[in-house]
């Protein structure tokens, strides 16, 4: 295959864009708050007994004294050097607190943006070649339900309800036994069967959109010519459904995919909160609470590059999937 | 375009084809809207809903700030419809105690006395339509303060009936979707007006904000924001602040939406026309382009309502919107955050129910508009 160097530096060059915007929008965020970002900082310097002096070195030393855009250069110079600053309410560095979160977080996303394509493209074609079939009832109907429960709805009902018919508790990324245990092959498959049911409530919305798009746009390709062609030469029909129609439907299917992970990390957020996982969404409430501003910001930043990653890997998905945008060029 | 009606029983054609040609633009749309049998019935829910938001305190029997340490998380009760002697709605009075081994507090119904509920009886006071002071509500009980009795959907954690915070949830929510969504429909109009009228380099850069400001995930960006309203703000303040957030996101889809339409009138003859006329920029797209598609901006702002809607309830939920004393959907929604709570009273889930139900009438309504919004295309 030939690589397309100029599609995909294209992209980079607009991902990089992207995360500039990302990064202002962090530091907004950071500087929100009534009073500045570090006026809980300098508050508990002064209760703990500082002079005014001190209060001045302090601000001084955080760079308060100058402009929002100088603070905003010497906050991205700091980034750019991996230092993410401290964080107030846990007084360790941001870094070290947002390690593991940040994994957690990727594997979530990852997880449900997986469990959505893989189910909602067979359920989509087989919807599209079994028309107003039964089944197909059936998944349009879940699938309008799926787009319009908002997920931590669906993560809060699931909870009653695997509560009230099995007895069971379905918060947590490990059970009880392996939440403190070195990793090992019993805890990463423990952490895997945790996480099916986040993933399905993250993926459901994805899913339904998902479906809905493959069954119009393979409804679109079933009565061409060329469709007909291939049967009446009498090649086996999934045969030809799998090889030609389902190609050409497959390229808003793949282009979709890009908008659905933005949406995806938002919807993680609250969802852990709802589950209890350790992701970046219980950590951006509580800094958010706590005004918490750098841990905040960083958490931000990062979720915003989740997102980039995610939105660059599945452009490249489609361009492999797709010849037309790879010979564009 | 009028002479060839959409196709129809043949035997019929005739008087439909008079029909058609005299109909107004409304009416065809209208016509083609009640062909659409769940958009129909999604606009009698959504009517209900605002009705229900309406007349929220008359239709309440107990003052939803009322709390009541005595009576929390009391399960829902039972109406009983037969009395001994014949038909007479009543209700038992409760008795609370706590398990002795458990301290769990236990309710149980006192069967020997009965209290009759009564229609258009005195209860709390309130302003109908925040103007007229009255005390009369649809449903109470007779001898007692409904407050300290009824309980049709059981109580919060503070002994709050949920029910008739409920009905004042219902207005919260749907008023702050409405005015969130007037703000976007501006924003998203103008915006996209500019952008696909003046196209070229200007709609190039609209354009690329726009991606980038859909590529950031939303949530985040609203608690950010949201956590930057300071703590003791009034609750107006508030409401008004949150809309403003969750109007944020939803203009973008808004001005893609009339920048496309945009695009493709632009170069139609009428615009030319009114160009050579000198008709200025802000007429021609406020006056000749614009009323050509108001339909579809009107369905695709009923298709954003939901979205707003979703928004002030996960904001609210997470303890970053509305806050009490305000009750929305989503404040309620906070009392069943976690397992414990779901598992041993999981009546504080009954707000999921009218959510679900506008966020679904919402969606169907707006599909009907849009299918409609177009009444000759067939």
């Amino acid at each position: 295959m030939v690589v397309p160097v100029r599609y995909v530096a294209r992209r980079l060059v607009w991902a990089v864009f992207t995360m500039w915007a990302i990064s202002v929008v962090s530091f907004v965020i950071i500087q929100l708050p009534p009073g500045d970002f570090a006026t809980t900082y300098v508050n508990r310097l002064a209760q703990a007994g500082a002079s005014p002096g001190d209060i001045a070195h302090a601000r001084q030393q955080l760079g308060l004294d100058k402009s929002g855009f100088q603070q905003y250069l010497s906050w991205m110079g700091r980034l750019l050097h991996g230092d993410l600053g401290q964080s107030l309410s846990l007084n360790r560095p941001v870094a070290d607190v947002l390690q593991g979160d940040l994994a957690y977080t990727g594997v979530l996303v990852g997880a449900a943006l997986i469990v959505s394509w893989c189910i909602a493209l067979p359920i989509g074609v087989y919807s599209a070649v079994h028309r107003y079939s039964p089944l197909d009832h059936v998944m349009t109907f879940l699938g309008f339900l799926g787009l319009a429960v908002p997920s931590f709805l669906l993560a809060l009902i699931l909870m009653y309800f695997s509560f009230d018919w099995f007895g069971i508790s379905i918060d947590g990324l490990f059970s009880p036994q392996y939440e403190t245990a070195p990793w090992g092959f019993g805890k990463v498959f423990n952490m895997f069967e945790h996480l099916i049911v986040p993933a399905i409530v993250l993926g459901a919305a994805g899913m339904a959109h998902l479906m809905r798009i493959m069954r119009a746009n393979l409804l679109d390709e079933l009565g061409k010519p060329y469709v007909v062609t291939a049967q009446a030469k009498g090649l086996p029909k999934w045969r030809v459904i799998r090889k030609y129609p389902v190609r050409v439907a497959l390229n808003p299917f793949a282009s979709s995919i890009g908008l659905l992970v933005p949406q995806v990390v938002s919807a993680s957020i609250i969802v852990s909160v709802v589950l209890g996982l350790p992701t970046l969404g219980p950590r951006l409430l509580d800094a958010l609470k706590a005004q918490d501003m750098f841990l905040a910001g960083a958490i931000v930043l990062f979720l915003g590059l989740l997102t980039v990653v995610g939105t660059l890997i599945s452009d490249i998905v489609l361009m492999v999937l797709d010849p037309r945008i790879r010979h564009a060029g | 375009m009028v002479d060839a009606p959409p196709a129809v029983d043949a035997d019929v054609a005739a008087p439909v084809e008079d029909k058609f040609v005299v109909a107004t633009q409304r009416q065809l749309i209208w016509m083609r809207f009640k062909r659409h049998k769940l958009a129909m019935a999604s606009a009698y829910v959504l009517i209900f809903f605002y009705l229900v938001a309406i007349f929220a305190d008359f239709l309440a029997y107990a003052d939803p700030q009322h709390t009541n340490g005595d009576l929390a998380l009391r399960p829902p009760q039972r109406i009983h419809v037969f009395s001994g002697s014949g038909v007479s709605l009543h209700v038992h009075p409760v008795i609370s105690h706590r398990d002795p081994v458990t301290f769990e507090r236990i309710y149980s119904e006192d069967t020997s006395k009965n209290l009759s509920i009564k229609f258009f009886a005195p209860g709390y006071e309130y302003k109908l339509f925040g103007l007229f002071p009255t005390h009369i509500h649809l449903i109470g009980v007779s001898g007692a303060r409904a407050e300290n009795v009824l309980a049709i959907f059981g109580t919060d954690d503070q002994g709050r009936d949920i029910y008739s915070r409920l009905l004042l949830a219902t207005r919260t929510s749907l008023t702050i979707g409405l005015v969130g969504v007037a703000m976007s429909l501006f924003l998203g109009v103008v915006v996209g007006a500019i952008s696909g009228y003046y196209g070229g380099r200007v709609d190039l850069v609209i354009q690329r904000v726009i991606e980038i400001m859909r590529s950031i995930p939303a949530i985040p960006l609203w608690l950010g924001l949201a956590a930057a309203m300071p703590r003791d703000w009034p609750i107006i303040r508030v409401y008004f602040f949150i809309t403003l957030i969750i109007s944020l996101i939803g203009w973008t889809e808004l001005a893609r939406v009339v920048r496309g339409r945009f695009l493709q009138i632009r170069d139609e003859d009428f615009v030319t026309a009114a160009e050579m006329i000198g008709a200025r920029p802000r007429r021609v797209i406020f006056v000749h382009i614009l009323p050509m598609f108001t339909s579809h901006v009107i369905a695709a702002t009923t298709l954003a309502l939901p979205l707003m809607i979703v928004a002030e309830t996960s904001l609210s939920f997470l303890g970053l919107g509305l806050r009490s004393p305000a009750v929305s959907w989503g404040v309620m929604l906070q009392d069943a955050q976690n397992v414990q709570a779901i598992a041993l009273s999981p009546w504080l889930l009954i707000p999921v129910i009218p959510v679900v139900l506008a966020i679904l009438a919402f969606n169907f309504f707006g599909d009907g508009l849009r299918d409609a919004a177009d009444p000759y295309d067939a």
